[in-house]
């Protein structure tokens, strides 16, 4: 029986940081994608939020989530699809810890739905736990995949994504 | 490298059914993956899980933990002796935007536990949330039902397994 779980493409940043992880000719042989994240930024903040980029645009995405922050959750609705990383103020060495799943994304027939898990911990006062529903209303088959820094902010050395392709037989 | 990841069997609905349900499953793997994305015949539908051995447990031996988000407020959920496992308790599948509902079940297979489960689903057109679950009975699961209003023709029901080596 075969591995269906398989590596598609890694990113990893080096020490001149990067504005952008980018996953291009992503292959259409797949049923599922799972994008694996652990960045952190150079904004001047605990935490900052990264932009989810398909096929190059923000456009026709939506988003509704649940976020923790140690008080009070909350619920938002909002657009594009966003989720929250560690920034240049959170504690040093801690970077979020992102799952990024997609069902169907080689379909030309269905809107692709889209779930994000997203953490970034730092044993301080301020740190997000984030669970989003996510929405790409388009019907166009999802080629290629960016993440960029809200704001401008580039990803810091030792930021990583993982791309995986998941088959279903 | 140990294949870890399998699929064990997947379906597209050809016409709209009220549940499906996945049977001998074999008792190979660690845990168990569900990827469920349902589509509705009417909007505002939740889905909901029962397993069994040989046949469906629809007694009131489920209990579970819910947290949500609808996209304005938060809200948590407890359920006990209930007679099956709630993945959604937001209103959730409809005709056009299709859920994603990720349903881990953890030592499947083991005779000599209470099996937990442990799982996500959301739709952008409702809300999000997260759930935990316990099933109160020792015995190996083998089957496992997905059950709704009606799911519509193109909703998909996967199962995969998981081995720990």
């Amino acid at each position: 029986m075969p591995n269906t779980f398989t590596k598609i493409a890694s990113v990893t940043v080096g020490s001149g940081g990067s504005s952008s992880l980018d996953f291009t000719s992503i292959p259409q042989t797949y049923t599922d994608l799972c994008l694996k994240i652990s960045t952190r930024d150079n904004a001047a903040s605990v935490q900052n939020n990264i932009i989810f980029k398909i096929n190059g645009v923000t456009t026709s995405q939506s988003l509704r989530y649940l976020l923790g922050n140690g008080s009070g959750p909350s619920s938002v609705s909002d657009t594009p699809i966003y989720f929250a990383s560690n920034a240049n103020n959170s504690t040093s060495n801690t970077f979020s810890n992102i799952e990024v799943y997609i069902p169907n994304y080689a379909s030309t027939s269905v809107n692709k739905s889209v779930s994000v898990d997203s953490v970034s911990e730092n044993n301080a006062t301020a740190a997000y736990a984030q669970l989003t529903a996510g929405l790409y209303a388009s019907n166009t088959a999802i080629t290629s995949i960016s993440i960029t820094g809200n704001g401008g902010s580039s990803f810091l050395q030792y930021s990583t994504a993982t791309l995986y392709g998941i088959k279903n037989s | 490298m140990p294949s870890t990841y399998e699929p064990i069997a997947t379906t597209t609905l050809g016409s709209s059914a009220a549940s499906y349900t996945f049977t001998s499953i074999p008792q190979t793997y660690t845990d168990l993956i569900l990827i469920a994305i349902p589509l509705a015949t009417s909007n505002g539908q939740a889905s909901y899980i029962r397993v069994g051995n040989g046949s469906i447990d629809s007694g009131s031996n489920y209990s579970m933990t819910a947290l949500g988000g609808n996209g304005t407020s938060a809200t948590s959920i407890r359920r006990t002796s209930a007679t099956e496992y709630s993945v959604e308790y937001l209103p959730a599948a409809d005709t056009t935007a299709k859920d994603i509902i990720t349903v881990h079940f953890m030592s499947y297979s083991n005779t000599s536990v209470y099996k937990t489960f442990l799982s996500r689903s959301g739709n952008a057109s409702y809300g999000t949330d997260t759930t935990v679950g316990l099933w109160r009975n020792t015995a190996a699961i083998n089957q496992i039902s997905v059950t709704s209003g009606a799911y519509a023709t193109g909703s998909t029901f996967t199962l995969y397994g998981v081995k720990s080596a």
